[in-house]
């Protein structure tokens, strides 16, 4: 269906599934002031959340099957299949997020109903980055998004570390932001715009490959990315906010944040700087290789499960910047796949940490986890295929995003790329079986141990859900694959104008 | 293609879900015989009806080519792709109804066998999915897919010789036959890289007619191709020198031996033969290999078959022997009549395994009534039985003059016309004249120890026991019966291809034309003259009826003692009870040497301490400390983290900026 902008209704249609989620997240904030005093109130509020994220999802999808277009040029937000899949992406990893909170909220006593109001806004900002055509509104949405996400991560008022969580992230992520604002600053004072595909034409027709405003520009606009998608060295704050925050905002920080911030960089630089690859490819090719090298060594120094998933989360940003570097429609539909692959696989651990680790996540050592495999044996064998999926193991999804990362970036001839992330995946063995010995091989410490895990309520379908679609997508990843390589289809945008802009930096 | 040519995905998914249900039940309701028989023997039953009504539509298809049905897309890489698709054609049409059909027979024997044993469902389980691997060999349309089958099915044979697997022998025995096929299993591997290589293909149908016009005739590489398909064959069809496996694998029940080691998966390197036959006969030297390596086998197991004790061993060195028969076909380029060998071998000798299964059965129980532990497959310990197993008695015998080749019986048709063919192209290759004369004393031994069996088992006194004596009877009906479906086969299964002199010859040998007619132009069809070929067929009626007397004449069953008395054999006599002491000389010269080179050098020297001590500690530790290291700076002061942030981007400036 094609979609005519010129008109507020056409304009509207096209914002149809943020219009909805923002109005959604305004209803979920009255239910929440209306029933604020009431015992269950919280959970009533996250139900409704739940309603109206699968709402926007149906809204998405409609958009996608109908293969909704721009009549003409998109200037504001793209119309295309990469925003249906990024978006479906963060809807999804809300969802688990949201589902993931009912029972830890209550066992918390984290009986706050603008936790899932916040989570819905954070949402819409991160559709915004993914969906944005132009940097001011890719920008707006990750403000959107850091903010939601700064309270978010001190809701827990009665913890010390949930504060120094929110306040270390605000901090450095203001400091960030600034970074990012600035480089939008150079390259609007370079090119005379802000809207990506005019970005492209200006540096084609004015000949700005070499323009030290535009390096500059770019530059910071990576620093800003490298910092919300938690990529060496912007990557300080992470170990220490995913540790203090609680746990299911947690793994709504390592997959849905880090996925709107890889999807508005991946839009960013293959719509705005997709014919001049030498601007950037290099500051990728380092930010990855370090990031995989750095994130997974580090790593390898955990004792504590949640530290350690969290520098995990470091190196899979690294593997996910080389879907970057590869800079093509291939590397576009890789990073899809495997962004979902790391969604489920990053919500799932989390979810086994947070069922096992009550009163008090932050001390679950690795070495807790002992003798697991006896007590749960299902939820062991789902942490089991949560640990291979993040370790690579072929017949699991994890295993298939990696290929398809590797076949792209070797199409691109990058190919210390692909040797760096083969060498930076054997590290992470080092990490992630000790888990897996830890499960299978050791004996319970003593008989009390995991007897406070709980196995029931929403919990336990989402560790049964994610464990099922990774082991499903690694044995049978087709559809999935269909689904990334129809959501890479047709990135790219044209250029509406033909002369070039008057350039308000022009020396 | 014909309606019922699409449906040959049913027949594998059939044991497939017969596996499944059988193994679900085998973990839930263990005791569920009833249902364990029906869904075992019922998915075979309905196996087998679709395979005729497959075969049929085949045979009423107008054109040769044949008939590729495609699943999915399996590996789509690049250039390399492969595709699961199943290729009905004469070959496998034959193949097919030989394993459902057979197969059915001995699932049908197995209820009565193993009513008694206590995993009776995990017993059916494995079976049903042998015959679904099996099913995948013999239909897969490319070599990788073939290979599925082919590791399936030595999978199978593994857990079902140590099916008995408490008993340490069973589960030595299980992987013994594991490691030997691993071998053949790394040339089947290497050929299948140098098939790739040469033709860029591994489907049959490009393979085969691309190999004409890419494979230089008796070129290196498919020579080197062929050898390696063929150790492929030694592995799984026991050959020298690969065979030890196969009288050791007689561990496992006796119907498994009679379906997996004898009818079936042993007879898969002779169809990978007969499925290739074109590059063999692009590679004549490896074909002489072939013929030269079968010759042997059939003689040297013949030899040792003569003296074996044990019922089931005698009949493992013979099948040893037979197959070693079926590879002199194939391998002097008469493929069709190594295919036909193969099918009348099916009948007789899933018969013989049966009956000995029979004769087993009934004294496992006499001595199970008296308590005694007494060896229940020592032939010393049996003679006299046809009083007391009548039918069984009979329908062995059909099958022993079957296989010594007595004029009128299958096994007659089919292994004359192999010494026929390598008598004939002889004139040709003057070795095959050689291998004519290995296979013909391998003939005369054959009708030898056959009768030789079949007097200790069943003529002159009974050595069980006295009170075991009482205790003895025919087996039930369910075990009798398969056994009277399957003479009947052993009696007329020869008139499938007659020989040439004969009205009405040559049916197998027409049928298989297609799939031959490719190497046709390079071994050529050979005729022989109609005197020489009735002096032929005189001469093997004169083998087998010297043979079969022979033994009636030298053996004197009344002198023979239940085992526990007997004195140890000497000379020459102890030479072959042990097997030319084969085993134990791989032992010294192979197993021994490697033990103590894995242990002591590769173990304790170079994997403790290189690659553990030094490569991968040391490695751990660098990395560990890397680790460490790093996290040092993780102070948790927002301060530290600016500086770090604010060193990094100016990195990252200076190498972006140009």
């Amino acid at each position: 269906m094609q979609i005519d902008l010129a008109t507020p209704g056409g304009l509207a249609l096209s914002l149809l599934p943020e219009i909805f989620l923002v109005l959604w997240g305004c209803l979920v904030l009255l239910v929440a002031a209306w029933k604020h005093s009431e015992e269950n109130a919280t959970d009533l509020v996250g139900r409704i959340s739940l309603v109206g994220l699968l709402g926007t999802l149906a809204v998405v999808w409609w958009m996608w099957v109908g293969d909704w277009t721009a009549g003409e040029f998109a200037a504001m937000m793209a119309l295309d299949n990469f925003r249906y899949a990024t978006s479906s992406v963060f809807i999804i990893a809300s969802i688990l997020a949201v589902a993931m909170s009912f029972g830890y909220l209550g066992r918390e006593r984290i009986l706050i109903p603008e936790y899932y109001a916040l989570m819905l806004f954070g949402t819409a900002g991160m559709m915004f980055m993914g969906g944005g055509a132009d940097l001011i509104v890719i920008f707006i949405g990750l403000e959107l998004m850091s903010v939601c996400i700064y309270v978010l991560a001190g809701i827990n008022r009665r913890s010390v570390f949930s504060a120094e969580a929110a306040l270390k992230y605000f901090l450095l992520g203001a400091f960030a932001s600034a970074f990012f604002l600035y480089g939008i600053a150079l390259i609007y004072g370079a090119t005379g715009t802000t809207n990506l595909a005019l970005i492209d034409f200006q540096i084609a027709a004015s000949g700005l490959n070499d323009s030290v405003m535009i390096m500059l520009g770019v530059a910071f606009l990576l620093v800003g990315f490298g910092f919300k998608v938690g990529a060496v060295p912007f990557h300080m704050w992470a170990p220490d906010v995913y540790d203090g925050s609680p746990t299911p905002v947690t793994a709504y920080m390592a997959t849905a944040v880090k996925a709107a911030g890889f999807a508005a960089l991946f839009r960013i630089l293959l719509h705005g700087f997709g014919n001049s690859l030498e601007i950037w490819q290099t500051g990728v090719w380092w930010l990855a290789a370090i990031t995989m090298v750095l994130g997974n060594l580090f790593a390898l120094a955990q004792r504590n499960l949640k530290r350690m998933l969290a520098y995990s989360s470091i190196g899979h940003a690294g593997y996910l910047l080389v879907a970057v570097a590869s800079g093509g429609a291939m590397g576009a539909s890789a990073f899809i796949f495997y962004i979902v692959a790391y969604t489920l696989m990053t919500v799932g651990s989390f979810t086994v940490l947070s069922v096992i680790g009550r009163n008090g996540e932050r001390d679950v050592k690795i070495d807790d986890l002992s003798g697991l495999a006896s007590k749960h044996p299902w939820m062991a064998f789902a942490m089991l295929v949560f640990m291979l999926s993040l370790l690579g193991f072929p017949g699991t999804a994890g295993f298939m995003g990696k290929w398809y990362i590797l076949a792209a970036v070797l199409k691109a001839d990058q190919l210390s790329l692909a040797v760096v992330l083969v060498v930076a995946s054997v590290i992470s063995a080092g990490f992630y079986l000790p888990v897996v010995m830890a499960m299978y091989m050791k004996p319970t410490t003593d008989a009390d141990s995991h007897r406070n895990a709980i196995t029931s309520g929403a919990a336990k379908w989402v560790v049964i859900g994610t464990a099922l679609a990774l082991l499903v997508f690694g044995v049978w990843p087709n559809r999935l694959a269909d689904v990334s390589a129809n959501g890479a289809d047709n990135f790219r945008q044209v250029s509406p104008i033909t002369t070039p802009l008057s350039t308000p930096g022009a020396e | 293609m014909p309606a019922s040519v699409g449906w040959v995905w049913l027949v594998v998914l059939l044991p497939l879900l017969g596996f499944l249900a059988n193994g679900a039940i085998s973990f839930i309701k263990p005791d569920a015989k009833g249902a364990v028989s029906a869904i075992g023997v019922g998915v075979l039953a309905a196996a087998f009806g679709v395979s005729v009504a497959v075969v049929s539509g085949l045979a009423g298809a107008a054109h040769d080519a044949p008939f590729i049905v495609t699943l999915w897309e399996w590996m789509p890489v690049g250039a390399f792709h492969i595709d699961l698709a199943f290729q009905v054609d004469q070959l496998s049409a034959v193949m097919l109804l030989v394993i459902t059909g057979v197969g059915t027979l001995i699932h049908i024997f197995s209820t009565g066998y193993m009513s008694e044993d206590p995993s009776y469902p995990r017993y059916f389980a494995y079976l049903n999915l042998f015959i679904f691997f099996m099913l995948i060999l013999v239909l897969g349309s490319s070599f990788p897919v073939m290979f599925i089958g082919w590791e399936g099915v030595g999978l199978c044979s593994y857990l079902l010789i140590g099916f008995w697997f408490s008993e340490k022998a069973n589960a030595d025995a299980g992987k013994k036959a594991f490691i030997m096929n691993r071998i053949g299993d790394f040339g089947f591997l290497i050929a299948m890289f140098m098939i790739f290589g040469a033709t860029g293909s591994l489907s049959f149908v490009e393979v085969f007619e691309a190999a004409p016009a890419t494979l230089a005739l008796g070129g290196t590489t498919v020579t080197l191709i062929t050898l390696a398909l063929f150790l492929g064959c030694t592995g799984k069809s026991a050959q020298i020198p690969l065979y030890t496996w196969l009288p050791d694998a007689m561990a496992g029940p006796t119907p498994v031996s009679a379906l997996i080691h004898a009818a079936t998966m042993v007879t898969a390197g002779v169809y990978l033969v007969a499925r290739s036959n074109i590059l063999f006969a692009l590679a004549p030297i490896s074909s002489t290999v072939v013929a030269g390596i079968g010759g042997l086998t059939a003689l040297f197991a013949a030899t040792i078959a003569m003296k074996q004790w044990d019922i089931k061993k005698v009949l493992a060195y013979s099948t040893v022997s037979q197959l070693g028969f079926m590879f002199v076909g194939v391998g002097v380029g008469a493929y069709a009549a190594g295919v036909f060998h193969l099918v009348t071998h099916a009948f007789f000798k899933a018969l013989l395994f049966l009956g000995a299964g029979s004769v087993i059965h009934a004294l496992h129980h006499a001595y199970h009534h008296t308590g005694s532990h007494e060896d229940a497959q020592d032939m010393r310990n049996m003679g006299g039985l046809k009083k007391f197993m009548p039918w069984t008695a009979g329908v062995m015998w059909i099958a022993t003059l079957a296989i010594a080749g007595i004029p009128g019986f299958s096994g007659f048709f089919s292994k004359d016309e192999i010494l026929a063919q390598a008598f004939a192209r002889g004139h040709d290759v003057p070795f095959f004249y050689v291998v004519w004369g290995m296979g013909a004393v391998a003939a005369l031994m054959t009708a030898f120890y056959m009768t030789r069996m079949m007097i200790y088992t069943f003529h002159g006194p009974n050595r069980t026991g006295e009170k075991e004596g009482s205790h003895l009877h025919e087996v039930s009906w369910v075990m009798t019966g398969p056994l009277v479906i399957l003479a009947i086969g052993s009696l007329f299964g020869g008139f499938l291809n007659l020989p040439a002199v004969l009205p009405g010859a040559g049916w197998l040998h027409h049928w298989l034309e297609p799939i031959t007619e490719g190497s046709a132009a390079f071994v050529g069809e050979v005729h022989l003259a109609h005197n020489t070929e009735w002096i032929l067929l005189g001469l093997a009626t004169v083998i087998a009826v010297v043979g079969i007397l022979g033994a009636y004449r030298l053996l004197k069953p009344q002198n023979l003692v239940p085992a526990k008395d007997a004195t140890p054999e000497t000379g020459m006599q102890k030479v072959l009870l042990n097997k030319y002491y084969v085993d134990e000389i791989y032992d010294a010269v192979v197993v021994k040497p490697l033990m103590w080179l894995s242990r002591a050098i590769l173990w304790k020297t170079v994997d403790e301490k290189a690659i553990d001590g030094a490569a991968v500690n040391g490695s751990a530790n660098i990395t560990r400390f890397a680790g460490w290291f790093g996290t040092r700076f993780q102070t948790g002061r927002v301060g530290t983290y600016v500086f770090f942030f604010v060193v990094g981007a100016l990195v990252l400036l200076r190498t972006m900026v140009r």
